[in-house]
């Protein structure tokens, strides 16, 4: 007779768990293109397997991922620490808006120092909206979960009235930031695409997540609080110290993500300049099991999902919302699926009666 | 004069889903689960409301529509949080991302992407009071404004003065004390989610059935996550959470008027100052503040 008992699962079945996950959600996803009248297998063709075959498309899907992977590395910094940060979306409006801030000055700055200094603008934009929660957290015990969601619209407000105020352009009427400087532009990593800086930024981002959580002593104490804030205490792990400096590296790389999309794609800030990510970020950190390699991976396969939504609503004219929809599904499906982590199956006999 | 009664009505208006959707989860949070599904609950109600009443040619089945798709999605939430015993925060997160995109997929499959959004031939009419007095611009509201008004009392009354409020505060409060008092945890809390949803639903229903008329992509346009803040504000009382919703339909009333009549002012600030005030009371409140003390938790029995 098979049971499940608590325990972590095996190896073997903990690989299997995303793979599973993203069966599952397929198969309920094609409930929603089979009532929309499209064949599910002619969806899926057009949206996961046609953009891997071009190369503008494989590329395009680089360009998707750089904001994914960043705020997926946020929110797996924070999520592993007990750190529920919600506000990567704000964070990274921090970053974009500093960056916008700072990027038309540098007109007269060598190429690599505006870089940087975009860089420092963007991580200290995220780290400053990242504080005010942080410390009310560690000092006053308040709710993040709450904070961080809050501040999320608070910042886009703030922009929008800059955008509306003193950045909208007198001649045009466009609601938009100045451009920053050229030699603040981030260039492009890959000739003939669109691929930028960024992504190279999103890669340095995974293997410091991958460092710090596998090779240092503070990921560890990041993990311990994690997984339970009374043991690690007890074990000597400064909590309240690990939990901020965690929830401000979250906020940074956040930020980055932000001046990542205002220095590599746009070149101003605008209205709407994420669509999402922050969100989308929690959905990779959970998807990628709050780990480097995890996180590479679903950043990737939901950008693939994004390039592949949009060519698939233009090849087949299945509306490009399909992508939401794959990706919530994805998140909630992973969120019970990593239920079966928690079990083991054994096989035993059936049980006795207490006496 | 004239401005200040044209305010009063414009902030009953404005004021009237977030009033809903607040209360709705003030129940649901003092039953100990906070839902985040809100924002998508909303949007979703809000477009099945339309659809069904736009094909029906029916309001009355629009507005059960909503109502019913608001009581559903909250009991997913609850077969996530409550039954599976998910993380709470991400499993509602996840339920307003799935529900906003069924609701811009399904719009556009059924109306396309045309530039002119299909309005309902007829919505909700108002129901004016003190007729031929000075206050009935301010009383011509829709009938659902008025529900909303009676339901503060009524909830405020349900939640402190009956045994089914007593028994949704204790699961909210202390689940392992509810459950050996006898109290089925999970159904108490299913309950919350059923009223809570129905409330949410009906916020929707307001929106396209009454105000518009009409279904649009930023229709709810963050007024869920206001919702959350709100309850917050209001002590997660009915009371205080109808005067935190007042204060949140003037505010934004305030600034429509005032953009109207051409005044310069970064009217951003006044839609921002609600979720500010409520970050500063968090703040103030610290340690202090009246959390539902199991808000957050999931109950698992003992060996389960």
């Amino acid at each position: 007779m098979l049971r499940l008992e608590r325990g972590s699962a095996p190896l073997w079945l903990r690989a299997l768990l995303p793979i599973a996950a993203v069966l599952i959600t397929f198969l309920l996803v094609s409930l929603a293109i089979w009532a929309a009248g499209a064949n599910p297998l002619d969806v899926f063709y057009e949206m996961l397997i046609k953009p891997l075959s071009k190369r503008t498309s494989r590329l395009e899907i680089l360009v998707q991922a750089t904001p994914l992977i960043l705020t997926g590395v946020a929110v797996t910094y924070a999520f592993a620490a007990g750190y529920y940060n919600i506000g990567a979306e704000g964070q990274l409006y921090a970053g974009a808006l500093m960056g916008a801030l700072v990027g038309p000055k540098l007109t007269s700055v060598p190429a690599f120092f505006a870089i940087i200094v975009m860089l420092l603008a963007g991580f200290l934009g995220g780290v400053l909206w990242a504080l005010i929660p942080a410390l009310l957290k560690v000092r006053l015990k308040v709710d993040e979960v709450v904070t961080t969601l809050l501040l999320n619209s608070v910042i886009v407000f703030f922009i929008s009235a800059l955008l509306n105020g003193v950045w909208r352009d007198p001649i045009s009427g466009w609601p938009r930031s100045p451009a920053i400087a050229e030699s603040a532009q981030f260039p492009s990593i890959i000739s003939r695409s669109r691929v930028h800086l960024g992504f190279i930024l999103a890669v340095l981002a995974l293997l410091s997540l991958w460092w710090v959580l596998k090779r240092t002593r503070f990921g560890l104490e990041l993990r311990a609080s994690g997984l339970g804030k009374e043991a690690a205490r007890f074990m000597g792990v400064p909590v309240a110290k690990t939990m901020l400096t965690a929830a401000l590296i979250s906020g940074g790389i956040a930020g980055l993500a932000g001046v990542s999309e205002v220095a590599g794609v746009h070149y101003y800030l605008i209205d709407g300049l994420s669509p999402g990510y922050g969100y989308t970020g929690i959905i990779v950190a959970t998807f990628g099991g709050l780990q480097a390699l995890g996180v590479a991976i679903a950043g990737l396969f939901l950008a693939l999902v994004d390039t592949g939504a949009l060519s698939a609503s233009r090849a087949l004219g299945i509306p490009a919302y399909l992508g939401d929809i794959v990706q919530a599904t994805l998140l909630i499906v992973t969120l019970a699926v990593l239920l079966l982590n928690r079990y083991r199956i054994v096989r035993s006999k059936p049980m006795r009666k207490a006496p | 004069m004239d401005f200040v009664i044209a305010l009063l009505g414009a902030t009953l208006r404005i004021f009237t889903p977030i009033l809903l959707a607040a209360l709705g989860e003030t129940l649901i949070e003092r039953a100990g689960i906070l839902n985040l599904g809100i924002e998508g609950t909303m949007l979703l109600s809000a477009f099945s409301g339309f659809v069904v009443a736009q094909l029906s040619g029916s309001l009355w089945l629009g507005l059960s529509a909503a109502l019913l798709t608001g009581i559903l999605l909250c009991v997913f939430m609850g077969l996530l949080s409550v039954t599976l015993g998910l993380n709470q925060h991400v499993a509602g997160l996840g339920i307003t991302l799935l529900a906003s995109g069924l609701a811009l997929f399904s719009f556009r499959i059924l109306y396309g992407g045309s530039s002119t959004p299909p309005s309902l031939e007829r919505s909700f009419a108002q129901l004016a009071l003190f007729k031929g007095t000075a206050l009935e611009p301010i009383f011509s509201q829709y009938g659902i404004t008025y529900i909303a008004l009676l339901l503060v009392p009524i909830l405020g009354w349900l939640l402190m003065h009956t045994s089914f409020g007593l028994r949704l505060r204790s699961v909210g409060e202390n689940p392992e004390a509810a459950d050996i008092a006898g109290l089925n945890v999970y159904w108490v809390r299913y309950q919350a989610l059923i009223v809570g949803g129905a409330l949410m639903g009906l916020a929707g229903a307001y929106l396209s059935l009454a105000q518009l008329g009409a279904f649009t992509h930023g229709m709810v346009n963050g007024r869920g996550w206001v919702a959350i803040a709100i309850v917050i504000f209001g002590n997660w009382q009915p009371s205080k959470v109808f005067y935190g919703a007042l204060l949140f339909g003037f505010l934004q009333a305030l600034q429509l008027r005032l953009q109207a009549q051409g005044i310069p002012l970064p009217y951003e600030a006044l839609l921002a100052l609600p979720y500010i005030i409520t970050i500063i009371i968090l703040a103030l409140a610290g340690r202090n503040a009246s959390y539902p003390a199991a808000l957050l938790k999931a109950y698992r029995r003992e060996g389960a």
